[in-house]
């Protein structure tokens, strides 16, 4: 019993840690700020961020196969500011937010592509797709470009009431984040993709000598990560209504954060995408008590934001520290 | 038969590649910009005579990342990478621009304290200050790396989100303007005709040199990128080779941080050395070292930046807008990855082996 409750905790430790921390941050800001308690502001929190837990969501699985994606900050500006050339163009909603995940896919497959062909590492090839996905969003359009349309403007504005909770609402692009959080829990645990991710992440070249099919895999993981992406940057322009080269600036890093506050660990194999959520929640909490305050400014998210992935990593080693020795 | 090996020697040397890519841009620019080789020299009334022009220029502006690349060059050889470096760069001038701040509180910046060129603090104690908060920051990342054992990349990550959060700290979230005039010499004072940036460069290079080239220190280095736990056996203090190369990148990032304010007169948070980790990045890698550690070059890195810079300029010199030059510098990182990937190299080896056994045989 007593070595069931070990391995329980060794296994779910960094997950249960993640939980407690957020429900904790949670309630420490609902006995500061009594606004906070209202049911709407939880909601909030994935209005708020319901690009980053997207971006976060894809980054999980590329994390988990050993690699890093940083140009998921720039795919989302690109994609933002593309797609608002493309309406003001008169072109229709319906062809734009389709040809905007092809385009997503496309370069997700691209980079995995480069990394896993031309053997280059995950971190420069994708840097090298972050200065040229912010750049052609430059090339684009150098200001912001407002959206006008009218389908874009009815998904984004248009409120989804929560039953059972009175004056709850949701948008619709709000939406997209949790469809594809499920989308993934489903494709990490119950598939054979799956299964290869995690057996890549903890050992590539065994993988590949079990008859894995690694670089499908892996070219498959850098493509999933873009379509999140581009997901992120539409759900990102509704939300602002808006196209612009400078949006998302730093999101990579945040989702980093969030990966690893949700118990992922970044030399790969290990975690899992449900903490990624409340990664992303104990983001979204820190960024609104820092609203809620008013007075603290806005850079003490970052430093916030780096504490707390300090004490995760340092929970994270504890934890792996007997299980995978370096 | 002895040229064909210099020949070889050097195209296998790892300050090929840089060099040829620093001639194919110059020499993009001698057709379409004749003027860009032009050097005169200015009379300026505050620095004196000195030289000018876009060459010199190249020097001038590209000191910070040059200095960045050259203790990047030391991490990445001990297997590790220095995600903070633009964080640190915005520390130290967000440290320098506090101390010289000369309105304290609330008290109003008049006309009069602006002629004065008042200072809060005398200008060696800013400098130590700066040199100070760097060297910090690169200790803390040589701590979490070599005894907290986090992961490199992770554990500058953090110093790299954090690091401009302090900056703004300091400065109290705002845009801090310098009006010290003596504080400008750093990145706009000339020696003898040539900016004064360069020899801080020099000397921070020489330093660098004496320390990996006629210590032990740089061998150490290399032992423990090609293999940190051997050098361990081998009785190697891994652990303080590791602190040493976070804590000198820190150093390098501190210069360069008091280079850059002091060149553009003011100190932001946000954007003071922005992007300047993966411009270090690229310059090391374009230099030859590997990301993986191991053998590496601080002559080759240096270059590498100079090509990084002059490739800048010359981007700005064809009125492309700095916002657009991202991809610009997306297609030159294409180019080296091209460059570097066995594929090209299979390919061009080949492509030399077979000329070179052409001349056996005819001889």
């Amino acid at each position: 019993m007593v070595q069931r409750i070990k391995f329980f905790l060794l296994r779910y430790g960094p997950l249960l840690t993640t939980i407690a921390i957020f429900i904790l941050a949670y309630i420490i800001g609902g006995q500061m700020y009594p606004t906070m308690q209202k049911p709407q502001v939880f909601f909030n929190l994935f209005i708020n961020d319901g690009s980053l837990l997207l971006v976060s969501i894809g980054m999980t699985l590329v994390i988990l196969t050993g690699g890093i994606d940083l140009s998921v900050g720039g795919v989302i500006a690109l994609i933002s500011a593309a797609s608002a050339a493309l309406l003001r163009g008169g072109v229709s909603p319906y062809v734009v937010i389709p040809l905007m995940i092809c385009m997503g896919i496309a370069f997700g497959a691209l980079l995995g592509w480069i990394i896993q062909v031309l053997k280059v590492q995950p971190f420069i090839a994708t840097l090298m797709g972050l200065f040229f996905a912010r750049g052609m969003a430059y090339i684009i359009s150098l200001t912001s470009v407002t959206i006008t349309n009218g389908v874009y403007k009815k998904l984004a504005l248009t409120p989804i009431y929560i039953p059972f909770i009175p004056k709850a609402y949701i948008y619709l692009p709000t939406l997209v984040g949790p469809l594809i959080l499920l989308v993934a829990i489903y494709l990490s645990f119950f598939t054979r993709f799956g299964r290869t991710i995690y057996a890549m992440g903890n050992n590539e070249q065994s993988a590949l000598l079990m008859g894995l099919s690694v670089a499908r895999t892996k070219i498959s993981v850098y493509a999933f990560s873009g379509l999140c992406s581009a997901l992120a940057g539409i759900v990102f322009s509704m939300s602002l209504l808006a196209g612009y080269g400078q949006f998302a600036t730093g999101m990579e890093l945040d989702a980093i954060a969030a990966v690893v506050m949700g118990g992922t660990s970044l030399s790969g194999g290990i975690g899992n995408i449900i903490g990624t959520l409340f990664g992303v929640l104990i983001h979204s909490t820190i960024v609104s008590i820092l609203q809620f305050n008013g007075t603290l400014s806005s850079w003490w998210t970052r430093i916030a934001v780096g504490v707390l992935t300090l004490i995760f990593i340092g929970v994270q080693s504890l934890f792996y520290l007997k299980k995978k020795p370096t | 038969m002895n040229t064909n090996l210099l020949i070889k020697k050097f195209r296998e040397s790892r300050l090929f590649w840089p060099l040829v890519a620093w001639i194919l841009i110059l020499i993009f620019n001698a057709i379409v910009e004749p003027g860009f080789f032009k050097l005169g020299i200015i009379e300026d009334p505050i620095y004196g005579r000195h030289l000018y022009g876009n060459l010199i220029d190249v020097f001038k502006n590209g000191t910070p990342l040059i200095l960045v690349a050259i203790g990047m060059t030391l991490v990445i050889a001990t297997g590790g990478v220095d995600l903070s470096v633009g964080a640190v760069i915005a520390i130290s001038a967000a440290m320098g621009a506090v101390l010289i701040n000369p309105a304290l509180g609330n008290q109003l910046i008049t006309n009069d304290i602006l002629t004065k060129n008042a200072t809060n603090t005398p200008l060696p104690l800013i400098i130590l200050a700066d040199l100070a908060a760097g060297t910090l920051c690169g200790l803390w990342n040589g701590f979490l790396v070599s005894r907290a054992r986090i992961q490199p990349m992770v554990a500058t990550l953090i110093l790299m989100v954090a690091g401009r959060g302090i900056a703004q700290l300091i400065t109290n979230g705002q845009i801090m303007t310098i009006y010290y005039t003596p504080y400008f010499w750093f990145g706009n004072g000339y020696i003898l005709g040539l900016p004064a940036s360069i020899y801080i460069v020099a000397l921070v290079f020489l330093l660098a040199w004496w320390l990996v080239r006629k210590t032990s220190i740089g061998l150490f280095i290399e032992s423990v990128g090609i293999n940190s736990k051997s050098s361990y056996y081998s009785g190697i203090n891994e652990k303080n080779v590791k602190l040493l190369a976070y804590t000198f990148c820190g150093f390098c990032g501190a210069i360069a941080g008091l280079i850059l304010s002091s060149y553009v007169h003011s100190a932001d948070g946000n954007n003071n050395g922005l992007n300047y980790e993966l411009d270090a990045i690229l310059a090391v890698v374009m230099g030859g070292t590997l990301m993986t550690g191991g053998r590496f070059s601080m002559f080759a890195s240096v270059i590498g930046a100079v090509v990084i810079w002059t490739f800048t300029v010359t981007v700005y010199s064809l009125g492309v807008p700095a916002n657009a030059l991202l991809a610009a510098k997306a297609v030159l990182v294409m180019v080296v990855i091209l460059l570097y990937s066995d594929y090209t190299r299979r390919f061009i080896n080949r492509l030399f082996e077979r000329r070179g056994s052409q001349h056996g045989t005819a001889n």
